[in-house]
């Protein structure tokens, strides 16, 4: 639809005058000029991520336990934080992905458009807006002051974050299967929860498998919420998720971006470019996927 | 839209629910337990965080929007905080809204589909880099470079009325200028995407007819696609000034962590996120209640922000369906 008016061609009409002319190519032109001024930024910082991370990355780089701040750049790693980040990454997948997928049944297959689905739905929408620190500041209150720090406290801020995005995603997925093959199921006499568990949600699964990795990905690159959740400031491997304090690649840069030692900012670059290649990996499996699967998508 | 219960065609509903067994009702309740959990977390964040800053809001009263924190003397004041998020919020919205406004025009309007894809990819870029990130490139790169920009724009307007309280001395790479422009960039995804989809449903016809009387394109979006897509545009702006007040890292990062309220942009500052963010760590007693107090004054105005924000954007596309 929007190929029909894109291409039609303005200029051959006689009409517009000159000034008239003029004042639609400058607007053009404004338009252009707003895309580059976010590319330029955009490109910036992917050019610095990559160039002052990648001179500091090897693999023992991502592996070695994290040294004072003071060490210089070719001396320790960050293996405690990718360690860290991809357990609580993980653990909160494991929390938010399924109450997520089942909240969205919910919404969908039961309260169609019964008052408290609409208000569900509705608040859903608000919790996305809801700012990441505060579900730091919720746990805490909530977890933190009675059991202590731990991987599995940021697990659960994390899935906060990542839980009303899922519900979203897998609405919206759910919303695309065709009322035919649910009726086709029924007429076989199949239970409502038979018929969204073995037929709607196979043909809405690519959607959404690929709307909980892009969760994922937002989640993986959150630092706020665990700042007073797993507390950070390890320097060795802290294997249990359940108890002690933690760390991760977000909160480790966030500690050394403030440092001044150069060391300490070199291994944020590399800490940095670690983390955005997790989140870019995620992004392109999500594509992928949603690609593969886009049945009823499109 | 949503699927109908199925409907037998002998007997009442309720003989058929009768008939249900028991782990499908067993699965509805699942599903409805896990619908409840976002209301109920949003409750609880509410109650829980309010708990742990009953002792500010008790203690300081009204003073809670005083001028002055300062841990040293035991002044707990929120106001340079609720100040710099407003200061911040606002320059990232006057940057973020015109450029987003842009860039979704131009990929509805002027570009072919086979190119908006790839522009689309790339705005979605923009939102998967991290806010730490962003704060890292801002306060070793952005903020050393742009600091040069400043201090030879505040010496030139210094001495003119106006300009000389907003952009003149002192002038710091770390500033409220700089956390606006960050959080103008985070914000961007999210405001192009949402007037995107509301201009995506202004119909076809409507540009048709636009056309077909001898408009140009600026002249068919002024007439046609503006007034019909208001609402939602309105809509949009609003949950970019809620994320754009909400976030934090970036913003702590480059702020200037200093609790000021002084008319100079380029000057350090501190907002309600960032302060949290960097002294709640080493907070105790009523500071850290009063951080936590913060808290709850940032989640009461982004609930209110966001819940009038989806409201707009509802009824905008309601109006339009019903039309």
């Amino acid at each position: 639809m929007a190929d029909v008016t894109a291409q039609r061609p303005g200029p051959q009409l006689q009409e517009p005058r000159s000034w008239r002319r003029t004042k639609n190519r400058i607007a053009t032109v404004l338009m252009v000029l707003s895309f580059v001024l976010v590319i330029i930024p955009l490109g910036f910082v992917l050019v610095s991520v990559v160039a002052k991370g990648a001179s500091v990355i090897s693999w023992s780089f991502l592996t070695s336990s994290i040294p004072v701040s003071v060490a210089p750049a070719n001396e320790g790693g960050i293996g405690p934080a990718v360690v860290g980040t991809l357990e609580i990454t993980a653990l909160a997948t494991v929390i938010a992905v399924p109450l997520g997928i089942l909240g969205a049944i919910y919404l969908n297959e039961y309260g169609g458009k019964n008052i408290l689905a609409r208000l569900i739905g509705f608040m859903a929408d608000v919790m996305t807006g809801v700012p990441s620190i505060i579900m730091g500041l919720f746990i805490y209150s909530l977890w933190v002051l009675h059991f202590g720090y731990s991987g599995l406290a940021g697990a659960f801020a994390l899935g906060c974050l990542m839980l009303p995005i899922v519900i979203r995603s897998t609405f919206e997925m759910l919303r695309l299967v065709p009322s035919a093959l649910r009726e086709g199921a029924y007429a076989l006499g199949a239970t409502k929860a038979r018929v969204t568990m073995t037929v709607v949600m196979p043909a809405a699964l690519g959607g959404i498998v690929s709307g909980a990795l892009l969760a994922v990905a937002r989640a993986a690159g959150e630092t706020a919420p665990l700042l007073f959740t797993i507390l950070g400031g390890l320097s060795a491997v802290n294997v249990n998720v359940f108890s002690g304090a933690n760390i991760a690649l977000p909160i480790l840069i966030f500690s050394n971006a403030s440092s001044p030692y150069t060391g300490a900012q070199a291994r944020g670059w590399g800490a940095a470019l670690t983390l955005i290649a997790i989140a870019f990996i995620l992004m392109i499996v999500a594509r992928l996927i949603s690609a593969r699967f886009s049945r009823f998508s499109r | 839209m949503a699927p109908t219960e199925p409907t037998s065609p002998v007997g009442s509903a309720g003989a058929l629910s009768a008939r249900r067994p028991l782990g499908d009702r067993g699965f509805q309740l699942i599903a409805l337990g896990a619908g409840l959990l976002v209301l109920v977390i949003l409750v609880l964040i509410a109650v829980s965080t309010s708990q742990q800053a009953s002792s500010w809001f008790s203690t300081e009263g009204l003073k809670i929007f005083s001028k002055t924190w300062d841990p040293s003397t035991n002044q707990f004041g929120a106001l340079p905080f609720i100040f710099g998020t407003a200061v911040t919020a606002v320059i990232a919205l006057v940057l973020a809204v015109p450029v987003s406004l842009g860039i979704a025009l131009l990929l509805t309007e002027v570009v072919p589909y086979r190119w908006s894809r790839p522009i689309v990819y790339v705005i979605d870029l923009l939102a998967v880099v991290p806010s730490v990130v962003w704060g890292l490139w801002g306060i070793l790169i952005f903020a050393t470079w742009i600091q040069h920009i400043y201090s030879s724009i505040g010496s030139g307007v210094s001495g003119i009325p106006v300009l000389d309280s907003l952009f003149g001395a002192p002038t710091s790479g770390a500033s409220f200028f700089t956390a606006g422009i960050i959080l103008a960039f985070m914000i961007t995804p999210i405001v192009t995407s949402l007037s995107r989809e509301v201009i995506a449903t202004v119909p076809t016809m409507d540009r048709e007819g636009a056309y077909a009387l001898g408009a140009t394109r600026l002249e068919m979006i002024r007439g046609v696609v503006i007034p019909h897509s208001q609402g939602g545009i309105v809509g949009a702006v609003l949950l970019g000034l809620g994320r754009a007040m909400g976030e934090t890292i970036a913003a702590a990062l480059v702020i200037g962590s200093s609790p000021e309220i002084t008319s100079h942009l380029f000057a350090t500052g501190y907002n309600m996120p960032s302060v949290i963010a960097n002294q709640f760590g080493e907070a105790t007693g009523l500071q850290r209640s009063g951080l936590m107090g913060i808290g709850v004054l940032l989640f009461a105005f982004t609930i209110i922000i966001n819940v009038i924000a989806r409201g707009v954007v509802e009824r905008s596309a309601r109006k339009k369906r019903g039309a």
